[in-house]
């Protein structure tokens, strides 16, 4: 049997469920001491002196350390890692505010003692002498002449500029039967793991080494920019993430807290340790916040798109630690699983005084997919056809593929679709939400008194980014099967997908294989958990290198047990010849033999170590798609929305686990019903945060959410070796595009028209009663 | 006013006696002093639900209770579930119906859970779903949590999940 494609129960779970996982903040070691940080009140001021003497008086505090207090060359900006010549000023916070704090929550000082409790009383105790400055809040007024600048020292507040096209759209809207234009705002939030970000910092004297603990996405690129900044040799730095309390994007990054808290340790030579509280996570994790689309398209007389054009303003904040990425992924998604011809989007990124934006869970994505299936349905609405149709007959058909969509994606790639059946993928989702009979359940509801409503929204997803991820598999002389990769895990259960591939190349259980991943020293090189992209590159070097591994037991196996290759068989931990088990070795005695004996020579053509390392490099991103329909129920007094039922279809090409896949897109489903409905990170027009806590900011909880109906399409990609695409955030993608439209939907009675998320009860109520008015 | 206070209490069937900074919560009690960091934090305001115990059978957030409040209570944590290396009904649920992902809001569903199945053996999916609207899950949708504790609820009157 293969276990590829099987619903294996989690190696992950039994710990997590005995309170045994070991979590950063789990980790303790002798002579640690904890740090509390002290952030900025402003959202943007001056900073002159600090004066940390009562803090530093008080019985238990080690140390006070601010920007002065650094090492030199840890009083530096983070490293810009993606560059883009589109970015006009590419500033990057300090480790600890030098002279100025330009979001309400930048890092100032790292307070060091012995619990947390006495750290935060000292944190208190610090005078610092600000200069408070005008601010940049809304991204909008930002852009204004004569706006207040979140950099003092510009003259005005754009961050980058940038167009994505192709196509001669000017002529295409010229010739167009119809145009419709929308301008749409869109909020994002945040992450929101339930642990917040963690650190433990620990050098070594002896070895001249530091070891970071930290709930980190991206291991690797933590040390590598730990390294950059300090002049340290990568052997002498050690990044491991361990259990992590899920990450959603908001832990990708190289922090400069990371940075803070490893010269904290460094220079006090204890272990310091560092956990985020929530309000602190509100307010200096990085977020996705504000974009606004003003967006037209242009169709034929039959609804066929001719061509999409518009603008695109993207709220970047103060610094910009990922650059553009997100609204490059943004402008590059638009055109969807739609045959657009033509296409121009013009995008401004703007500084505010509000904490750095990099991906949440989407990337960029949700708004994009939001603003395109916002633009099918005004077409649906307007030419008076079925919105499902009008997306059928605009679909990249299946016959297409690989279908070129004319433009270059952020990997510096053109934007190839590889494969899927988009038209069958809607047909499947909406057979499994009785597509078909929900206007009669319409109508009967309506003669109630009841608004319930139909969406539908369609998406496609650039995953499995390269540059590449790596994986070794080994065999000890033990007979143990180990594959570890650097890529580190948050919840998504790598270590079973891990598992179920090399059980299938090396013919054993998946129980049989000890996954680890996270720790930097045990792979040269990573890039790390984001873009959906771990399967399909570290599952791929897994699957590589547990072949390579399977060839060297069978050529082993073949010189020892007098046999051909092609009549060996590997089974339970061993290899044999077929049909005579008891002709065979196990795998530990293989490896011994591949280990090689003291002072003899290597057998002929066999490599030291029954071991295989392989970096995967996949040539381009692969595509995955989907369609969801949801079924909402508007109540009109109260402005609340339902959810009635909610359908996906889904195309992640081959499912490794489908019990783990299905997890996936329902844990995305509902980030995406929070960013529809819930989740808004807001901020007053000084740029000051106005919600900070889990009663400000709303979560989706069970009570609001439906049951996630799915059904899957498997479109395998031919650019790796499983044919895996990525699953970790379709299902946020198009939620908050297909609420939308079945709240539209269940209103037209009234003629409402969403052109906004969150789409709170305020805003719904105030849609009414306009149209009441009108 | 003393600012360390003695409290004794019970926690997973063990007597436990220690001195204690009155300000300390329950959370950092168990997790610190008592090395149980099954018990997670996600907010440290009463809302997310991770942080949650029994405390007499009842739940509680340990966040927002002080160590000293504690004191002559009986306690339950995550690490107290299993009977040795057998898992009880309901984390086996867990494990079978996806129940978790990262699981660091896992302790504080089975805490919830727990007492909800004591109170109510044989819940609907609408009662399960109201009983958990003060735990936050980031990961699962909520879905594989539900169906855990449903099939939970199934084995632990003798009926076939």
């Amino acid at each position: 049997m293969s276990w590829v494609g099987s619903a294996v129960k989690r190696v992950e779970d039994p710990a997590l469920l005995q309170g045994k996982g070991q979590f950063v903040d789990d980790i303790h070691l002798p002579n640690m001491v904890e740090a509390a940080i002290l952030r900025s009140p402003y959202a943007h001021a001056k900073v002159g002196a600090i004066d940390a003497s009562e803090a530093l008086a008080l019985p238990g505090v080690h140390a006070v350390i601010a920007h002065a207090d650094l090492p030199t060359e840890l009083q530096a900006q983070i490293p810009l890692l993606v560059p883009n010549p589109a970015i006009h000023y590419p500033v990057m916070q300090y480790v600890l505010a030098k002279d100025a704090v330009r979001f309400a929550g930048e890092a100032i000082a790292v307070v060091v003692a012995d619990d947390r409790y006495i750290a935060e009383d000292a944190a208190e105790r610090i005078i610092v002498d600000f200069d408070p400055l005008p601010a940049a809040g809304d991204f909008r007024a930002a852009l204004e002449p004569g706006a207040p600048t979140a950099h003092a020292e510009r003259d005005d507040n754009v961050a980058a500029a940038f167009s994505q096209a192709y196509g001669d759209v000017d002529a295409a809207f010229a010739n167009a039967a119809h145009v419709f234009r929308e301008e749409l705002f869109q909020h994002r939030g945040a992450g929101h793991p339930i642990e917040c970000r963690t650190m433990l910092a620990a050098h070594d004297p002896v070895t001249d080494t530091l070891t970071i603990w930290a709930n980190t996405q991206a291991p690797h690129r933590l040390r590598d920019v730990y390294c950059r900044m300090t002049g340290a040799a990568d052997n002498q730095v050690r990044v491991i993430s361990p259990d992590t309390g899920g990450g959603f994007g908001s832990k990708v990054q190289a922090y400069p807290e990371h940075m803070a808290i490893a010269a904290a340790a460094t220079q006090l030579g204890r272990p310091v340790k560092y956990i985020e509280d929530r309000r602190e996570h509100f307010l200096a994790t990085h977020q996705e916040r504000d974009q606004l689309w003003d967006l037209e398209i242009a169709v034929d007389a039959d609804a066929k798109i001719l061509g999409v054009r518009g603008k695109l303003l993207h709220d970047s904040g103060a610094y910009l630690p990922w650059g553009i990425i997100t609204p490059f992924i943004s402008a590059s998604t638009t055109p969807g699983p739609y045959v657009l011809p033509t296409y121009k989007l013009d995008v401004t990124c703007i500084f505010t005084n509000k904490v750095a934006t990099t991906p949440v869970r989407g990337a960029g994505r949700p708004q994009a997919t939001f603003a395109m299936e916002r633009l099918m349905d005004r077409v649906a609405r307007e030419l008076d056809l079925d919105p499902a149709e009008v997306r059928r007959r605009n679909y990249v058909p299946a016959a297409a593929m690989p279908y070129a969509v004319g433009l270059t994606f952020r990997d510096g790639s053109p934007v190839v679709y590889d494969s899927g059946d988009y038209p069958a993928c809607q047909a499947k989702a909406l057979d499994l939400a009785d597509y078909d009979t929900f206007r009669a359940k319409q109508e009967a509801a309506r003669s109630e008194g009841r608004y319930i409503g139909i969406g539908v929204a369609s998406y496609v997803e650039g995953t499995g980014l390269g540059p590449f991820e790596g994986a070794t598999v080994k065999v000890t002389p033990g007979g143990h099967v180990i594959a570890q990769i650097g890529a580190s895990a948050q919840g998504q259960g790598h270590r079973t997908m891990l598992a179920q591939i090399v059980a299938d190349r090396l013919g054993v259980t998946p129980e049989d294989v000890t996954v680890t991943g996270g720790n930097s020293a045990d792979l040269a090189h990573g890039i790390g958990t984001f873009a959906s992209r771990v399967t399909a590159n570290a599952g791929s070097s897994a699957h590589v290198a547990a072949s390579n591994v399977r060839e060297k037991i069978l050529k082993i196996a073949a010189n020892l047990l007098e046999a051909s290759e092609e009549d060996l068989d590997l089974e339970g931990g061993r290899v044999f010849v077929k049909g005579v088990p008891e002709m065979g070795k196990s795998f530990g005695e293989i490896a011994v033999v591949a280990n090689g004996m003291p002072g003899f020579s290597m057998p002929d053509g066999i490599s030291v170590g029954l071991d295989d390392t392989t970096y995967f490099k996949p040539e381009r991103s692969t595509y995955a798609n989907g369609c969801h329909v949801a079924e909402v129920e508007v109540d009109i007094e109260t402005g609340n929305v339902a959810i009635l039922r909610y359908v996906t279809a889904h195309d992640c090409g081959t499912i490794i686990n489908p019990m783990m896949v299905e997890g996936q897109v329902a844990g995305g489903v509902v980030h995406g019903i929070g960013n529809a409905l819930f989740e808004w990170m807001r901020y007053d027009e000084g740029a000051q945060p106005t919600t900070v806590n889990f009663g400000e900011y709303l979560l989706p909880m069970a009570t609001e959410m439906p049951t996630i109906e799915q059904t899957h399409i498997e479109s395998p990609t031919p650019l790796n070796p499983l044919g895996v695409k990525g699953a970790g955030e379709g299902g946020t993608i198009p939620a908050a595009a297909v609420i939308a439209s079945a709240i539209d939907d269940a209103l037209r009675p009234f003629g409402v028209k969403i052109t906004q998320v969150p789409v709170t009860p305020e805003y719904l109520l105030d849609l009414i009663a306009q149209r009441r008015n009108d | 006013m003393t600012d360390r206070m003695t409290i004794s209490l019970t926690v997973n069937g063990d007597a436990v006696s220690r001195e204690v900074s009155v300000r300390m919560t329950l959370a950092d009690f168990l997790r610190h002093e008592l090395g149980l960091t099954g018990t997670h934090l996600g907010c440290e305001h009463g809302v997310c639900g991770a942080c949650t115990i029994l405390m007499n059978g009842r739940t509680a957030r340990s966040c927002l209770t002080l160590a000293v409040q504690a004191d002559g209570q009986s306690i339950d944590t995550v690490e107290g579930m299993a009977d040795g290396d057998d898992l009880s009904p309901l984390q086996q649920a867990f494990i079978d119906q996806h129940g978790l992902q990262c699981g660091f809001c896992t302790p504080g569903m089975l805490a919830t859970i727990t007492e909800l199945l004591n109170t109510n053996p044989d819940p609907t999916e609408h009662e399960v779903r109201e009983w958990l609207s003060g735990n936050a899950c980031r990961c699962t949708g909520y879905q594989g949590i539900v169906d855990a504790a449903l099939a939970a609820a199934k084995t632990l009157q003798g009926k076939v999940p």
